[in-house]
């Protein structure tokens, strides 16, 4: 088995254990969706991940970064409203950074990659509770954890996943500036964002499936061992 | 001629106000773009970039959207057209852009810069 094949294979295996975990949990996002947004998180990223199981059948000789880009332009047309461009639109056009194979250093561009889109999309900062909330503190921790802590990448992405339920934590005590929870003003105060939440599972999910295939120690604490005295290079 | 692409949550919605726009606005082609892939309420990328296309005779489509996400999958679907048609986004209420904007549309030498501003204007329409 050629070393690509393994990849997209493993591709696979995240993109059914993300697509089965937002079906189990669909009613929880939908619910948390009604309290503050339009009631259909839950309904409308199960539907964009269970055709996106469909779309990507067979595919497990393609390269892994068109397996991606399949995922995401099926997100786009499936799962409509915000999450259809954020996510879909995201991982669609992050995919790139995989042309070349799935590494530590393709991860993080990935990962920067995503959010960059996401931001610039959905013209959303830490604070307005979105799923911003989640990713920024994920993306960044896990880039930081292997970058100057030379952690591996299933303990950096541990790390990530920490880092972002404490982002879905903090989404929960702050007021809505966008996305239709912003609509609600004070009312948003006291929920958790639907768009975090869903973040988190998908990266929860990631490590499982990354924890199956790679070494390294698992603790989900964001804290880093270290202080350096460099910080990572911008881009 | 510039075409008008009219984009609601509801396709209902996006039907009515190409309805009360079309009054105004002569032979301007104006489609009406709304709904989710499960007829719900909502607004997709790819039905976006599907109006553009059977909107556009050559000469630019100008595209007004509703809240949040139907501005979101707008852009995105002009992503997706590309350089192929010229269209662009009219910072603009839904209603009452659309009305401006089939009013200059249908003078058939307006551009589609100058039928975008005019949609635009709608935006300091007061009503008392």
């Amino acid at each position: 088995m050629s070393e690509q094949q393994t990849q997209t294979e493993v591709v696979l295996e995240a993109l059914e254990a993300i697509a089965d975990r937002i079906e189990a949990e669909k009613k929880h996002l939908t619910d948390l969706d009604s309290a503050i947004g339009d009631a259909d998180h839950g309904a409308n990223l199960n539907r964009g991940f269970q055709k996106a199981l469909e779309k990507t059948e067979g595919m497990d000789d393609e390269e892994p970064a068109k397996v991606v880009k399949t995922v995401g332009t099926t997100l786009i047309s499936e799962v409509g409203g915000a999450a259809g461009p954020l996510y879909g639109g995201s991982i669609m056009s992050a995919s790139t950074e995989l042309q070349d194979g799935i590494t530590a250093e393709s991860s993080i561009a990935f990962a920067e990659a995503y959010l960059n889109k996401v931001q610039d999309r959905g013209d959303a900062r830490i604070g307005d509770k979105t799923m911003v909330d989640a990713l920024v503190p994920a993306v960044h921790t896990y880039k930081k954890s292997i970058e100057q802590d030379d952690l591996p990448p299933l303990t950096a992405l541990a790390k990530a996943v920490d880092a972002a339920e404490r982002g879905v934590d903090f989404t929960v005590g702050i007021r809505a500036s966008k996305g239709r929870a912003s609509y609600l003003g004070w009312r948003s105060v006291g929920h958790q964002d639907p768009g975090a939440t869903s973040t988190l599972y998908m990266l929860e999910e990631l490590l499982d499936v990354a924890a199956a295939h790679l070494d390294g120690e698992i603790d989900r604490d964001a804290s880093s061992p270290t202080i350096p005295d460099e910080t990572p290079e911008d881009e | 001629m510039v075409s008008i692409v009219v984009v609601s949550h509801s396709e209902k919605a996006a039907e009515g106000i190409r309805d009360v726009a079309q009054e105004m606005g002569g032979d301007a082609r104006i489609v009406p773009v709304g709904g989710d892939p499960d007829g719900g309420i909502g607004t997709t990328a790819p039905a976006i970039e599907e109006g553009i296309r059977e909107a556009d005779d050559g000469n630019g489509v100008l595209v007004i959207a509703d809240l949040g996400s139907a501005v979101m999958n707008s852009e995105l679907a002009i992503e997706m057209v590309g350089e192929e048609i010229d269209a662009e986004i009219a910072d603009a209420p839904i209603l009452e852009g659309a009305l401006n904007a089939a009013v200059a549309a249908a003078q058939p030498d307006e551009e589609l810069s100058a039928v975008r501003e005019r949609a635009e204007e709608a935006r300091e329409l007061r009503k008392l």
